[in-house]
Formats: structure tokens, sequence, C-alpha cells
């Protein structure tokens, strides 16, 4: 394993730990029985990095690719372009063997704590499975550390032979989390983790999350469609519309400052519990399929903003100088203001 | 729709084409010399010249392909059988000519299927009529005296095998009581009433025990779909009872055992050996038998083409009415 | 197959409110174990599962029987026999004989059970084990690899399903002995009992095939499969060790189905002359037998068909109770 390039001077950044470059997934679908071949563009070149210890928050609505996305970097699926670099090496296209050392460091959590655990396992078979299948011995056998890895979700470690049926689905979660901690990653992609389970549950487990991420220093790239989840637990937040990301930048400059229009509407809706009644912004339209995106900027069919230029030209994920990326023609200027061409307050179909 | 019924039938010929060449591969290739074979019936050695005579009668001279190629067009269009002074007419359909009997094998199949179809078609309207009103009664009086009763009968009944109840039937109704006579297959063409009356014992025999398995089935359809939404919304709506179950319930309780009794008419088709012989019907199957225990290829040939030409033609049908009642099915 | 979550829940909360001590370890009930709990709750399983035993118990040890009872299967007793080949008293039913005299052969017929039932086992259970194996192979490889492998088993799996099972033994059977053997040959004690059960083979996988295979789909795509991928397992672990101990519910169905059905198909043909042979007892045969004497020794038939089906009423009750312990849902 080449070593991760390291940065001359103390002091400065290090070197991102996972880079993704153009990553893109069309998935092939074959419409009747002898029908023409049509892809699903699923993800379709996207770009971002993710630094040791930083949590990058990965929002969008259903079928924008970002679940996709996960399974990309955990490399359960193939990709059909663009580059994964982790810790130095590149990963894109690796096999299974060669893949085996690297997995140890990037890991996975699911959705579904009812589909993510074996029905038929122990807890503890499932908690050591990933030291089973990569031949690991730790020193004081498999069962301590596996008790070790259930105490620090904060599980009963005498809970070891228990079925999941036997537990909540909050508590199959932290089981879950603690198969993934097992090899000692460095970064963990994180499926919608609370999304399947109740609202306090969710604060339980993001504040485990945020615990761990504190004392073990792991990096997590954190999938979601809630907001208001991502925006308590990540320091970085990738919007994704479509297979693409339109916004990428930190946490608070996105959540203050939204650049791209479907930003801003995802925020809209986002209710607020202080009292500050904002405008919601009513999106008109369905999604469009990701066999046939439109072309140009794929938001357009549902911006009320979109020009001829946003059916011809692509916008490229630019910012402006202050490390936040969008790709609008038209992007947002300050907080919650929209002024283009005259046409300030043509936001259709306005909330009152 | 139309595409659905043009791609199962291609399946169905490309299925049966399998068969036609695996069953001839088996029954002509396999063994070292099928003439040799139907000479001596496996009991005594036959002289060569009269193998070699059989071999040319039998049209067994000619290169593999070549035989399988005559066979398959005999079906279709009818051909030559033999050479020389021994070359015999076989017009279409020609299934091959008996080595025993020296008949053409379509007379005797013309002769015996009737027999499996009268067996068949009655039971099978014995077992789908009182299986399914059986089960859907037991379904809607669950938990009743009726249901008990129901449900322990259809499990001795799909537990008892027909060749104890056959000939306890002909125990207790024939040779005890008198009650009836020993049947004797009359064509009905000949006589319907002695047709059906010959024929009452195995229709109830098949029948009966049939009906347990469909009983069950119709049982458990019927208490599924009888738990749905959609039949606790039509009764709220103040529909009837007896609408609400004969209108909606039975519609969508119905469809896997139209699949199954479809499947089970194809399969039967094919020969109800045991029903024919405790019965003492000769139908396909007993023919089969019989033709296979002389080692009469030919005829065994006929027959489980036939037979599996039964399976794949109730598989088609099936599948269309499936996709007529679901529309689910059809637009995949 | 798994517990519907209610159930589970309220079986956790069942298990979790009673106080453990820290000390003692905890052993979770797997949901193999609770389908044993509810198997064990249930009368009708109790009941058929002992009349079962005691058959299989009978099965093995049939010489030991024989040593204590003192006749055996090919002892014979004409002089209890009439001057017409019928047995002296009611069927020759006595103190020596318990359940009779051959007619005709003038045979013990309860010994000759015994046997017949030790044939009739070992034939089902070889035959069903052997299905298992090749089912669940088949059935795994087709599900889990997809793609031409599935398709081409899925065809295969149909064109078997197209083929009459009786017929072609008929026809299979008698070619395959004059194929080993010659006219003057005698046919090993054993060669009728592997010819069977090779066909049962050939014929039976289909089921557990499509059980298994359809059962590897849904598991498939399951996340707690993506993650043993996802940490790098290689495909023995995943079939092995992820998929394989979910797949046990369906095995299990299709086994407690097959052998019902191995033994009913193995006495019938027998019953026609086609399955195992003198002087091997059998079930089958001995019906056979009977059917000859009916009119003036009914018993005779009686009790070997009585004795078989009790077995198969046996295993359908059991499996039915099994069955229904694996997947409590289902509307009994």
């Amino acid at each position: 394993m080449t070593p991760a390039p390291t940065a001359a001077e103390p002091g400065a950044a290090p070197p991102p730990l996972l880079t993704v470059e153009g990553l893109t997934k069309h998935f092939p679908v074959r419409s009747g029985a002898f029908g023409r071949k049509a892809f699903v563009r699923a993800v379709d070149g996207i770009d971002f990095e993710v630094r040791p210890g930083e949590t990058l928050g990965l929002v969008g609505e259903s079928g924008c690719g970002k679940s996709t996305t996960g399974r990309l970097l955990a490399r359960l699926l193939e990709p059909t372009g663009g580059r994964i670099t982790f810790d130095g090496r590149d990963i894109t296209h690796l096999g299974r063997r060669e893949l085996r050392p690297l997995r140890q460091q990037l890991q996975i959590i699911f959705q579904d704590p009812y589909a993510s655990l074996n029905p038929r396992h122990t807890v503890g078979k499932i908690v050591a499975m990933p030291l089973m299948v990569n031949g690991i011995d730790p020193p004081g056998g498999i069962k301590r550390r596996v008790q070790e890895l259930l105490e620090i979700v904060g599980l009963n470690p005498e809970h070891y032979n228990r079925y999941p049926h036997e537990f909540s689905g909050g508590q199959r979660q932290r089981i879950g989390i603690a198969r993934a901690l097992a090899l000692r990653p460095k970064l963990i992609v994180a499926d919608e983790p609370v999304s399947a389970l109740d609202v306090s549950i969710q604060a339980q487990i993001i504040n485990l999350l945020r615990g761990l991420q504190r004392e073990l220093g792991l990096a997590f790239v954190f999938i979601a469609h809630d907001l208001a989840v991502v925006r308590h637990f990540c320091q970085r937040v990738a919007v994704m519309y479509l297979g693409k990301i339109v916004e990428i930048g930190d946490r608070d400059d996105i959540y203050t400052r939204p650049r791209h229009p479907y930003t801003r509407a995802l925020l809209s809706a986002v209710p607020e519990v202080n009292g500050s009644a904002r405008e919601r912004i009513r999106l008109v339209g369905d999604v469009p399929t990701p066999l046939n995106p439109p072309s140009g900027c794929r938001f357009r069919t549902r911006c009320w903003k979109a020009t001829e230029v946003c059916a011809t030209r692509e916008p490229p994920l630019v910012g402006d100088g202050d490390g936040t990326r969008a790709a609008c023609h038209y992007p947002e200027q300050g907080p919650g203001q929209s002024v283009v061409d005259g046409r300030e307050g043509a936001m259709e179909g306005r909330a009152s | 729709m139309l595409r659905f019924l043009v791609k199962k039938i291609l399946l169905a010929l490309t299925t049966l084409a399998a068969v036609s060449v695996l069953t001839f591969g088996l029954f002509f290739v396999v063994p070292t010399n099928p003439a040799e074979l139907m000479c001596g019936q496996g009991k005594t050695v036959c002289s060569a010249e009269r193998v070699a005579m059989i071999e040319r009668r039998m049209g067994l001279d000619q290169p593999i392909h070549k035989q399988y190629v005559d066979f398959m067009r005999g079906i279709f269009v009818g051909r030559t059988i033999g050479s020389g002074e021994t070359a015999r007419e076989c017009p279409a359909p020609c299934l091959g000519y008996s080595f025993r009997s020296d008949e053409p094998v379509m007379n005797i199949v013309a002769r015996t299927l009737p027999v499996t179809l009268s067996i068949v078609s009655g039971a099978a309207v014995v077992w789908l009529v009182l299986g399914v009103s059986i089960g859907m009664i037991s379904a809607l009086r669950q938990g009743t005296v009726f249901d008990r009763i129901a449900v322990g009968t259809s499990l001795v009944g799909a537990s008892m095998p027909i060749l104890l109840f056959g000939p306890l039937l002909l125990i207790v109704l024939v040779y005890e009581t008198g009650l009836l006579s020993y049947p004797r297959y009359t064509p009905i063409t000949e006589n319907p009433l002695a047709w059906a009356s010959a024929l009452v014992l195995p229709w109830f025999a098949l029948g009966f025990l049939n009906s347990a398995t469909y009983a069950r089935l119709a049982r458990a359809q019927m208490l599924e779909t009888l738990s749905e939404d959609f039949v606790r919304t039509a009764r709220a709506k103040g529909l009837p009872k007896l609408a609400v179950y004969a209108r909606h319930a039975l519609r969508a309780a119905i469809t896997p055992i139209v699949t199954i009794a479809g499947l089970d008419i194809g399969i039967y088709l094919g020969g109800t050996v045991i029903t024919e012989t405790v019965f003492g019907f000769t139908g396909l199957g007993k023919t089969a038998l019989n033709a296979a225990l002389n080692l009469d290829m030919p005829i065994v040939m006929a027959t489980v083409l036939l037979a599996a030409v039964f399976v794949v033609a109730a598989n088609v049908v099936v599948d269309v009415l499936y996709a007529v009642i679901d529309p689910r099915v059809r637009l995949n | 197959m798994t517990v519907t979550p209610a159930e589970q829940a309220a079986e956790a909360a069942a298990v979790g409110a009673g106080g453990v001590g820290p000390e003692r370890e905890l052993i979770g009930r797997s949901p193999g174990r609770l389908a044993l709990m509810r198997l064990r709750r249930d009368r009708v399983a109790i009941v058929s599962g002992a009349m079962l035993l005691v058959f299989i118990l009978v099965a093995v040890c049939a010489p030991l029987i024989e040593r204590l009872y003192g006749v055996g299967p090919l002892d014979r007793f004409p002089d209890r026999l009439d001057a017409n080949g019928f047995p002296l008293g009611y069927a020759g039913v006595d103190a020596d004989h318990w359940l009779g005299i051959q007619p005709g052969i003038g045979r013990d017929i309860f010994i000759q059970i015994v046997y017949g039932l030790r044939t009739s086992l070992m034939i089902a259970f070889t035959g069903a084990t052997l299905t298992l194996i090749l089912g669940i192979v088949l059935g795994i490889v087709a599900g889990y690899l997809g793609g031409w492998v599935d398709a081409v088993i899925t065809w295969v799996l149909d064109l078997v399903l197209a083929f009459p099972f009786y017929i072609f033994c008929f026809a299979m059977v008698p070619l395959a002995v004059h194929q080993f053997y010659g006219p003057r040959d005698q046919e090993s004690v054993w060669f009728r009992p592997a010819l069977l059960v090779l066909i049962f083979v050939l014929f039976n996988w289909t089921s557990t095939a499509r059980l298994v295979r359809g059962q590897v789909l849904s598991l498939r795509e399951r996340e707690f499969v993506e993650a043993a991928r996802a940490s790098g397992a290689g495909l023995g672990h995943l079939l092995f060790r992820q998929l394989l101990p979910n797949l046990w519910a369906p095995i299990l169905v299709t086994y407690s189905l097959n052998l019902p059905s191995l033994v009913t198909a193995e006495a019938a043909l027998s019953f026609l002359g086609i399955g195992v042979l003198e002087p091997t007892p059998d079930l089958g045969r001995l019906i056979s037998d009977s059917v000859l004497y009916i009119r003036d020794v009914p018993s005779f038939t009686i009790v070997g068909g009585t004795t078989l089906f009790l077995l198969v009423l046996a295993f359908n009750l059991f499996g039915d109770a099994v069955r229904d312990a694996l997947d409590p849902k289902s509307t009994r």
C-alpha cells in the first residue's frame, strides 16, 4: 500500500482519506422483452472528498442516487466510471482479494435494522463476522473483543448469545454499528442509519455516532434525507439531485446561505421549531426519470428560475471562493433572498 | 396479451421438442439394440436374421437422426415405415407401429384415450365441485363442527392411497353388498347410460380422494381472502354476505385452484394407471404399462410423448387463464 | 422462515422480562428453537410423531422382530391353507400368525408387513435425502448466481415437470433391467430399489430446487448478506454461513412433503409390477397380490392397505405440524 502523500509543513490540512472523482453508475434496463436497452443513470459523475475524522453528509430525496453512492463507496457495486481513491489507493476496480485489506478500513452501516442482521445468527456471531471472515484473532480472543464492542455501542455484553429478534430496532442498529467497528475502520458509510427508527431513538443513535467519531477519530459519509438530522451530525454537506451533486460545502454555510435553488427548497421544508415563519417553497412537478434526465441542468424542470441557458448548458460545480460550491447558472445570493433578473419574488406556488 | 400468449406457446414448443428428443434418445439410442430387445422381450435370445428383419421392418436400420426426423415428420404429415416389401404406409398423425400387434399406435391410442378421458373428466368434476364447495363452506364456517369434520376428512382423504380406497369401495359396494356391479367400460357413443354407470366407481374413487386436496386448498385460500382488507370494506359498505363472498372473495380465492386443477388434469390425462388397474379399465396408462412390460417400444414412446403434450398444453392453458383472471400477470 | 416482528416482540418481552443474574450466561432462543417449542405444544404433532417413530423402529428392528416372532417373510405354511388355497379359519389369524396367512402362497402376513415397511421406509428416506441434496445444490446455484445459469436450471426444471412420472417409470424400468441383465441373468436384489431411487430423485428434485431458489432470491439482496460482502466475505461464506441457515425452513418443508409422496409412489409402482420384485417384501406388491383374493379374503387387502394408509397419514400429519411450527401465520 503506497503511503498517502503527506503535507510538507506541520499544521497543514491532512490529505483526504477518501476522494471521489467523476463517479458514475449506470444500471442497464431492458424495456419489454425485445425492447432497447436503456440505462438508469443513478449516479452520473460526482466528485467529493472526505478528510480523516470528518463527517460528510449526503442528502437528497428518494431516488437521487445517494444510496447507490454509498454502495459504490463500499464497493458493493462496481462503478461504471470515475475513480475512488481511499487512503491513497485507487480502489475503483480492485478485485475481491486486493480489496480485502482495504475493506477493513471502510465499513458500512445499513438502514433497515431488521434486514441488516442475519436472523439465524447470535449477536455475538454477527458482530464477530468481520473478524472471522478476515481471519483475525484479536489478543484476548474474539469473544472478548465482541463484548468490548457491544459495550462501546451501549449494549449489555451479556447479550452475546441472544438473537436479533429479541432486540428492539434501536438496539439492532447498535449491533450493526458494533459490527462495523469490529475491524477498526477509518471511515464508515452510514446509509440512512436512523431513517427507520423512532424519533427519540434517532437522537440516541446519532449521539452514539458522534461520540464514536470523537473518541475513535472516525470519518463518516452520512447518507440521509432528513436535513435536521444531518445538521446535527455533519460538518460538511453535499446535496444530490438525480445523480449529481448540486451543492457541496460547510454545514453552517449551506444551512444559512444555500446557493442552489434545490437546496433552498429542501431547507424551506424543514420544520423550524423556534418560531421564524419561513416561506415554504413548493416545487412543481415530479422528479424526472433517471432513464432520461433533462438536458443541461437537471433541476430546470422544477426550478422557478430556469431559462434557455439552463436547458443547453450543464452548470459546473463552482463556488465563489469561500468553500461552498453550487451547480447553478443563477445561484442564490444571501440568506432567503432570490434576486434573478428582476423576477424577484416569482417563486411559484408560494405557501401563504 | 397476444405477446404473452406467443411467448408461452413458443416456450411450450421448445419444451416439447426437447422432450421428444430425450424420449427418442432414451428408447432408441440408449439401448444397445432396440430391435433385439423388442424381439426377445428380454426372455429369449433371437437369431441374428430375425433381429435384422425386425430392424428393417421398423425402420431401425436407418441412421439415428434420420429415424428421429422420420418420426417427427410422421406425426405431422405421415410417413412410410420400414423398407422394401415390409414398407407400410402410416398416415398422419403417425405414432409408429406397435411391434407386438402390428397395429398403428394411433389406433391403439384412439381406442384407449377415450377411456382415460372419461375417467379423468368425470373425476375432475367430482373433485372440483366437492372439494371446492366443502373447502369454501368450511372457511365460511370456520371453527364449527362442520369445519372440524371437513378438515379431518380431508386429511384422511389426502393420505389415503387409491390402492386401498379403490379395493375398499369394491369390497363394500360390489362384493359384500352387491349395490353396484363390477364396472365394465362401454364407450359413451354406444350407450351413455352404461358408460356413466360403469364409471361411477372410478369417478368417485379418484374424485373423492383428490377432493381432499382441493378442499384444503380452497379452505386456506378462502380464509386468506376473507381476512383481506377489501372484503372488510365490502362488508362495511353494507353489501349482503352472499354478494361479498360470491362476487368478491370467490374471484380472488379461485385463481390458485384453477391453476392447480389445470395442472392436475394435464398430469392425470397422461394416465390414471392405478385407477385403471384397480377397476379393470384399459386406458392410456394401462396400455403403456403393458407395452412397457412387453418392451413394445413404439407404444411406450408414443404414450410418453402424448402425456408430455397434455402436461405442457395444460400449463399453457392455465397460464393464459391466469393472465385473463389476473391482469398483473400479462402486464408483467 | 422468521417469525413476524409482532410475535418476536412478544416473545422477546417474555424472555426479557424474567430477570437474569449477571453471572449466568444468557442463551438466546433461536428461531429454530422457537419452532421446536411450538411443535412440542401441538398434540397432533406428538401423536403422529410417535406413530412415525413406531413405524421406523419396526422397520429398523425387523430382523429382531422376526427372531422374536419366530416366522420369516419367506416361510410358507401350506398346511394352513385349504384345498382351494384359502387360509383356514378367519383369514388364518391365530396366535402364531397375528394377521393371518397369504392365500395361495401361504406366507405370514404380519412379518410381510414388517419387512414391507422396512423396504418402503428405506427407499423413501434414501430417495428423499438424495433429492434434498440435489435440490438444495441446484436451488442455491440457480438462485444465487442468477443469469444464464439460473435460466438453464429453470428450463431444465420445466422440462422435467413435463415428463409423465408413472409412464416414464414403466418405460425406463424394464429398459434399464434389460440393459443390465440378459434374459438368463438373475437380477440383484439391490438393482430395482436403486433404480427406483434414481428415478425418484430425477423427478423430485424440482420442488426442493424451486423453493430453495425462491428463498435464495429473496435473501440474496438482504442487507446482512451485503454486510458480509462489505467485510470481504467470499462465496463460500456467503452461501454456507449466511444463506444456508436461513434455508432450513423451505428445506424441511419439502423434505416433509417428499417423504409421503415417495412412499405412495413406491407402493404404486410395486402394485403395478414395476417396482420391487420377489422375494423382497413390499407393501405395494402385497396389496397387489391381495386384490386377486378380494372377494374371498377381503381382510388381506384391508390389512395391507391400512398399513400403507397409516404410514402416509402419520407422515402427512407430522409434516403439517412441522410446517405450521415453522410458519405460524398459515391458516389451518
